[in-house]
């Protein structure tokens, strides 16, 4: 029993990160822009969140420096794929190399010195139930906010006109620009929302994860994240769904030899991928559900016509 | 009362192009009023300049008798000026209410607005599903959710650019009929169209454009439709001549229980399709946009494979097996409705375009191509089909769309094929082009040459062709005369297959 609450409470610790850097991936999509770079932009989150931290900051302000680094990243990639129209591609993949360069050059005098991470809540009667207790009331509040924040998202994508008519300009910016809505702007909000969620993943993994600074510490996160909203075919529930499962198999890959698993660790680590790759060949086989999901203009430049 | 509507002096100059070169004209509260001319003559460019999503480069325009000074699109919403787009800006993705919310000012309440889209709806006689997703849509109801878009915001001038070119003939009568009610109850209709019967039939005033200048102001009703095309065309349109024609004794061409599963939701069955076509004739397939017209298109060029040989015959040969090039090689040829894309390669010039079919002409050694061969090739289609173009080497998207349609027909042509399938051929194409493509192809046919055209448009299948076929939800009609036909029956033919149509009517 105590195995089984282990276990489950480390994967939704180590989905947690996923699961802000993907809903804000996935916005971003959702406005038909791809932001490749969620590498970068999670590493300049948490190198922030450590630097504020060390700076003497409350770990409430150093998470939203983490947040705003984030946001500020994903604006070097707005100019460039939004107003310069630069191929996103490119542009994606600079910022990817970019974050993690910048990173390790601020955190050089950070060491290895640890984080006095942030604490998991008491809520008080929850907390000290039998067995619900300590498997879902004793997390860091950052958790219960990845939630929140998945709740956020899908009301404002399914229930909101701000989100139908962000869907709409990932369908068909043309379209949205002939009805009259600022296109670019509001791609630039969205680009904006996924460097602030990537950076808030960052922090967590600096400032309550690991939680010290490590060169490249984010190790692949970004780029599941990226595979997490494909595999997800770009529905929020299934973001949720999909980041507790490969937040599953990173646990798996720590504690497999513990528990006696032969299947080799490389192997765990390339299952994100590999299911990935199944989905997206799935999903590009019924085309009601790519018209009804993908966002058709995905990282194609809008050029609004004079 | 002040004019709902008045112009002048618009000027636009593009670099190179006078799109616009000083028009005035007015419209009155409740008239419709008809803008004619060819493509190119600057239409749909006074249009958005009325509309202002481009500026004038001077020029007034009032609306009821005030100077509009800043323009933009926000401002003619609030003038009460909307505008129907001939390529409709809609979201396939959501649903029509939902579309149309997402143009409404106000914050979104679902429930609210999909009643009155019914009421409107009902009121007009344009009947929509709120709630159906736009992607499961035709063309024809597609234009129903832009029209009520507008007239939920009460216009008091309706700008509809080339609104017929995807509807059924019944389709149009029902258009007709809404905006004569509309212009009863005192809305202005501007009406963009190169179609004179439409014009003549349904519009109060006409001002004809040709090379962005205006050629006459008429009654179209009272001027005949030989003057209308020669203010329009600036000459008198040849007549196409249809000389009477030697039918072989064998099909040249046949399809046999043609099948074919959808390849997803989105594709139209193909059931059980019976087809021939005889040397010396042209035969045409009529029907509304999404009814099977691609999938067999794809068929019969090779596109699609069949596993059974035997579904189509090439001189009597089973040739269904067979890919596109395949077929190729054995004389069929193929224009699609694209022209660019599928029909040429729009960065390259003509010879290299010419290259992508005529390479079986002795243009290759070992697979290197002999450049030389290409260019005198494609000269010779620039002479012979009079196409406008600086050579072989123009580039293919720099020809204007008439243009490069001629250089794609006349390359096909060319090649001498038995059978050649042509599919919408004079789509986007000016009238004198269409005129001299349509001329071309009925030459071809009449030199004991099979030719199949698939096309939209009934009136243009009734000038070429000497049988028709119509096609609907995936089936084909039994082989109808022209000389027997008319048009109503084709478009009874048309939707007769589809349920849907029948159904939809009896919504709201």
């Amino acid at each position: 029993m105590d195995l089984f609450i282990s276990i489950f409470t480390a994967t939704v610790i180590a989905a947690t990160p996923l699961i802000f850097a993907a809903l804000g991936e996935l916005i971003v999509e959702k406005s038909g822009v791809l932001n490749l770079g969620i590498e970068g932009m999670m590493l300049m989150g948490a190198v922030f969140g450590v630097w504020a931290h060390f700076s003497g900051m409350p770990m409430t302000l150093a998470i939203l420096i983490a947040i705003v680094a984030g946001a500020l990243s994903s604006l070097v990639f707005g100019i460039l794929a939004l107003t310069f129209m630069a191929n996103q591609y490119a542009a994606g993949l600079a910022l990817a190399i970019f974050g993690g360069g910048v990173s390790a050059f601020i955190g050089r005098g950070f060491g290895s010195t640890p984080v006095d991470a942030v604490q998991p809540i008491k809520i008080p009667w929850l907390s000290d139930l039998p067995f619900l207790g300590p498997l879902l009331f004793q997390f860091d509040p950052l958790v219960y906010l990845s939630l929140i924040l998945f709740v956020a998202v899908s009301w404002f994508l399914y229930k909101s006109k701000a989100g139908l008519a962000l869907r709409a300009i990932g369908e068909s910016p043309e379209s949205a620009h002939a009805v009259g809505y600022p296109v670019i702007m509001i791609r630039y909000v969205a680009v904006l929302f996924g460097g602030a969620m990537a950076g808030l993943g960052g922090a967590y993994l600096s400032l309550v994860y690991t939680p010290l600074w490590v060169e490249n510490m984010t190790a692949g996160r970004g780029w599941i994240a990226l595979a997490l909203v494909v595999f997800a075919a770009w529905r929020p529930i299934r973001v949720l769904l999909g980041a507790w499962l490969f937040g599953g198999m990173t646990i798996l890959q720590l504690q497999g030899q513990a528990i006696g698993l032969k299947i080799p660790t490389e192997l765990l680590s390339a299952l994100p991928y590999i299911a990935t790759i199944v989905v997206l060949v799935l999903i590009s086989r019924n085309r009601m559900a790519m018209v009804l999901d993908f966002p058709a203009s995905l990282a194609k430049p809008f050029r609004p016509s004079s | 009362m002040p004019p709902r509507l008045e112009l002048s002096g618009i000027n636009k100059a593009y670099p190179g192009v006078i799109a616009n070169d000083n028009i005035s004209f007015s419209v009155q509260p409740g008239e419709i009023h008809a803008v004619l001319g060819e493509n190119g003559a600057g239409k749909s460019t006074l249009m958005k300049i009325i509309y202002g999503a481009i500026s004038a480069d001077s020029g007034e325009i009032r609306c009821d008798g005030k100077l509009i000074k800043e323009h933009g699109p926000a401002v003619s919403r609030g003038l009460g000026i909307e505008m129907v787009y001939q390529h409709f800006a809609l979201f396939e993705s959501i649903s029509v209410v939902e579309n149309i919310a997402l143009s409404m000012p106000d914050r979104m309440n679902l429930p609210a607005l999909s009643a009155e889209v019914r009421t409107i709806s009902k009121k007009y006689g344009l009947p929509i599903d709120p709630n159906a997703l736009v992607l499961s849509l035709s063309m024809g109801e597609r234009q129903r959710v832009e029209i009520v878009r507008c007239l939920l915001r009460n216009p008091k001038l309706l700008i509809l650019d080339e609104p017929t070119s995807v509807l059924t003939p019944q389709a149009v009568q029902i258009l007709f009929e809404t905006l004569r009610q509309l212009a009863q109850e005192g809305c202005s209709i501007l009406y963009i169209s190169h179609k004179l019967d439409e014009v003549r039939t349904l519009c109060h005033t006409a001002t004809v454009l040709r090379g962005g200048h205006v050629t006459g102001r008429v009654d179209p009703s009272a001027a005949s439709a030989s003057k209308l095309a020669r203010l329009m065309v600036g000459h008198e349109l040849e007549e196409v001549s249809r000389p009477a024609t030697q039918k072989s004794k064998k099909p040249l061409f046949e399809v046999r229980e043609l099948r074919l599963a959808a390849a997803n939701a989105m594709d139209t069955a193909l059931q059980n399709l019976n087809m021939e076509v005889f040397g010396g004739e042209i035969v045409g397939i009529a029907g509304v946009a999404g009814n099977g017209q691609n999938e067999l298109a794809a068929a019969m060029s090779g596109e699609t494979v069949n596993s059974d040989p035997d579904a189509i015959l090439l001189e009597s040969r089973p040739v269904a097996h067979l890919d596109a090039g395949q077929r190729r090689d054995l004389g069929f040829g193929f224009i699609p409705e694209e022209r660019l894309g599928r029909g040429a390669i729009p960065p390259y010039p003509l010879s290299e375009n010419a290259l992508l079919t005529a390479h079986r002409q002795g243009m290759t050694t070992l697979g290197f191509t002999k450049r030389h061969r290409a260019k005198d090739f494609a000269a010779q289609v620039i002479r012979r089909f009079r196409v406008k173009a600086n050579g072989p080497d123009s580039i293919a998207s720099g020809l204007s769309g008439g243009n490069l349609q001629k250089f794609i027909v006349g390359r096909e042509i060319h090649l001498s094929p038995k059978v050649l399938l042509v599919s919408q051929p004079t789509w986007g194409v000016d009238v004198g082009a269409a005129a001299y493509i349509r001329q071309t192809l009925i030459d071809l046919s009449r030199s004991g040459k099979a030719v199949i055209v698939i096309s939209e448009e009934v009136e243009e299948l009734f000038e070429v062709c000497d049988r028709l076929y119509v096609m609907s939800d995936g089936k084909l009609s039994q082989s109808i005369d022209r000389k027997t036909a008319n048009i109503e029956d084709i478009g009874l033919l048309m939707t007769s297959g589809a349920e849907y149509d029948y159904r939809e009517t009896n919504i709201a």
